[in-house]
């Protein structure tokens, strides 16, 4: 009946039909207060952030035309760094979920935007908005549950495949933006034959031709614009991608990877009610805890839990909301699971490292 | 190579390729979304204005005075912009007719704009706009403009707000005031006229005749009381503005007598939407029009009337389906929340969680 009996150590089988439903209830109207409220505040947080980065951007890129000089090449790194997360996560991630659509401004709409990452936008949304946020942590039909390379759940059967799984995300997390670009491909969908050959093609020309523009851009334009600092801006801009990359996915890992996570069978959403729905997203997400900095540089995902069950509220509101989504997982007893960073990571590596081998 | 493309002037060539070049260096963005970073006013840019000061003109009503980007092109007497302001956070389009002269020494321009009751953007323009506060712009346009040089005798039939465009026409006729003027004007009481002290300045000084009419104490303004303050019509060009039951009055009038011709007039429409259960939706781009209960939603509706409909989780979390709607209200089926747009608003609504909540007009 509910989504998650389906799961070993199913933490909501104390939660009745009519539990869930109130549960439901009780979130739909934390999210309206949120509506009701978004307004003139809002607006100037998004602008301001917008236009922040933006400057923080074009600094740290004229800075780096000097990159020869030590300093100007590390504070020009460490600013476009910096530019490239917030550009990443706090803006283009939240944009694209139409977080901000209710502005009904065109230039940051989730139906115009484009971010500086790998993946063209509207692919993104694809595999992200339509099919994780929509079936989050169900086995076999959530690919984010591993990006269908690694298993992170006991309940995924083992693969000899999955021996190498702490290289492969090794690998993954510093090349995370080809890696979700290429996720985004669903090129194994394209193997099992479930993908039409010509519209495989087509996207797969257009990620090609957005990582050639991207590339070019970072390696090749602003280095030759540098001059004789062209080598070290190179480095400079070889690194920025590498901390955007590496900090991204140990983010976005935290996310879902956790010990104390849920994962779904993928008979168990049939006939969700909107109060189910909620439950999963309640059980298959992991929050992070931190300073204000911290969670402004996660793009609030370390809000994991909140942002899963209103992906379409703005970002800064999260925050607000996550003391009374808190308060509701006390009073239905179910484990709100959150961490620091550093004990998040390393959870979901080990988690990583221990399913790397059969159970 | 060259022989079969035409070749162009080198200077375009050049700044198409310098232009090409930034683009490369700014993708995926465009060069233009960092340059309004640092100013938004520039030629170049998509128009925009900056307000320099919102001037009280009678208790409910103010000019706005507004600095345009590079890029605006100037305007004809009597013609109005489109300005999107942003009301609590929502961008939201309106026309207003300018009343500043097309010559404008600091080169300025500006609106005149009433405070309607419920009215969000009046509202917020003549009580909580601020100076500085950056505006979006269209280029002037309407047709509602007189002729250069001004014809003879001109009669000018106003009420309430719609005395702007034509304070517009007559500061920039006033250099000249050879013509023979005469203006009517309609409002509540002599307090509540906008541009009273100028207008009555004007006609002491013998540039026009001013003829008000205080339809708290006199009534509404008829045919019959017009012909007896200005006996001449017939041999006047007349610009009129104001509701829609004066304008229909006066072109009655004006046909009866066989002079239709000689009448222009504006219609300041304030765009009613019907807002019920359900209605007509039209996909305009598809030419598919179905009827929708209202209680259904919008994409279902589309799809089932065979409608190319973008579509995504169908739940109202991943934003897949969203299309504008041009004209018209839908609801929000989880919240009962309407959403209204005016003709070329083009606001974006989620189709999987919207039903129609009278005819609306879908870009599909």
């Amino acid at each position: 009946m509910t989504a998650v009996q389906e799961t070993v150590a199913d933490p909501s089988t104390h939660l009745s039909a009519a539990d869930i439903e109130n549960l439901g209830a009780e979130l739909d109207a934390i999210r309206e207060q949120v509506i009701a409220s978004r307004g003139e505040r809002d607006a100037a947080y998004i602008r301001t952030v917008i236009d922040t980065q933006r400057k923080l951007e074009l600094g740290s890129r004229a800075i780096l035309l000097f990159s020869l000089f030590p300093p100007a090449w590390l504070a020009g790194t460490v600013g476009l760094s910096v530019s490239k997360i917030i550009e990443n996560m706090e803006i283009g991630h939240n944009v694209m979920h139409g977080q901000w659509d209710w502005m009904r401004d065109p230039a940051i709409h989730s139906t115009t935007w484009e971010w500086d990452n790998a993946s063209p936008a509207d692919m993104w949304k694809h595999s992200h908005n339509e099919l994780h946020h929509t079936y989050t942590n169900v086995r076999g039909k959530d690919n984010d549950l591993g990006y269908g390379i690694m298993r992170v759940d006991d309940e995924q059967p083992w693969k000899p495949m999955y021996l190498i799984q702490p290289l492969s995300n090794a690998v993954n997390a510093c090349f995370f933006q080809y890696g979700i670009a290429f996720y985004d491909l669903e090129i194994g969908k394209y193997l099992k034959g479930r993908v039409d050959k010509k519209d495989f093609i087509g996207r797969g020309r257009k990620v090609l031709s957005k990582i050639r523009r991207q590339a070019t851009r970072d390696y090749v334009l602003h280095p030759l614009l540098s001059g004789p600092s062209a080598l070290s801006t190179l480095t400079a801009n070889l690194t920025a991608n590498l901390v955007r990359n590496l900090w991204t996915h140990s983010v976005i890992m935290c996310g879902h990877f956790p010990e104390g996570v849920q994962t779904f069978a993928r008979d168990s959403i049939e006939g969700e009610t909107r109060g189910q729905w909620y439950l999963r997203q309640m059980l298959g997400s992991a929050n992070i805890s931190g300073s204000p900095a911290l969670h402004f540089m996660t793009g609030n995902l370390s809000y994991q839990i909140e942002h899963h069950l209103f992906p379409d509220l703005p970002s800064n509101r999260y925050q607000e909301i996550a003391p009374k989504v808190r308060e509701l997982f006390e009073r239905y007893g179910l484990t709100y699971t959150t961490g620091p960073l550093p004990k998040q990571v390393v959870s979901a590596w080990t988690q990583i490292i221990r399913l790397s081998v059969p159970n | 190579m060259t022989t079969t493309s035409p070749r162009t002037a080198p200077a375009a060539s050049l700044r198409g390729r310098v232009l090409k070049f930034t683009e490369r260096l700014t993708t995926p963005l465009l060069p233009a979304d960092y340059l309004d970073v640092i100013d938004p006013l520039r030629s170049g840019a998509a128009l925009r204005g900056r307000l320099v000061a919102i001037n009280p003109e009678t208790r409910d009503s103010a000019t706005l005075v507004i600095r345009p980007g590079r890029g605006w092109r100037g305007h004809l007497p009597g013609q109005y912009i489109r300005v999107g302001v942003d009301v609590d956070g929502i961008r939201q389009w309106r026309a207003y007719s300018l009343t500043s002269p097309t010559d404008r020494a600091d080169g300025c321009i500006t609106i005149t704009v009433k405070a309607i009751p419920d009215g969000a953007v009046s509202t917020y323009l003549v009580r909580r706009a601020r100076a500085g506060t950056i505006i979006q712009l269209d280029q002037a346009a309407g047709e509602f403009t007189v002729d250069n040089p001004s014809p003879g005798k001109v009669l000018f039939i106003t009420a309430g707000s719609g005395i702007t465009p034509v304070m517009g026409m007559l500061r920039d006729m006033r250099p000249d005031l050879t013509s023979d003027i005469v203006v009517v004007h309609s409002a509540p009481t002599a307090a509540d006229v906008i541009f009273g002290g100028e207008l009555r300045m004007l006609a002491a000084k013998g540039l026009i005749r001013l003829v008000e009419v205080h339809t708290d104490t006199e009534g509404v303004l008829d045919t019959d009381r017009l012909e007896r303050v200005v006996d001449d019509l017939a041999e006047r060009h007349t610009w009129a503005c104001g509701p829609v039951g004066l304008l229909d009055t006066l072109e009655r009038h004006w046909a009866a007598i066989g002079i239709t011709d000689q009448l222009h007039t504006e219609r300041f429409r304030p765009t009613v939407i019907a807002t019920g259960e359900g209605g007509a939706v039209s996909f305009s781009a598809s030419a598919v029009t179905v009827e929708n209960d209202g209680n259904r939603s919008l994409l279902d509706t589309g799809e089932d009337a065979g409608v190319l409909m973008p579509s995504g989780c169908r739940m109202g979390i991943c934003f897949g389906c969203v299309a504008p709607l041009r004209r018209g209200a839908v609801r929000d089926l989880r919240t009962g929340e309407l959403t209204t747009a005016a003709e070329g608003d083009g606001v974006a609504i989620q189709t999987c969680i919207s039903a129609a909540a009278g005819p609306c007009d879908i870009e599909l």
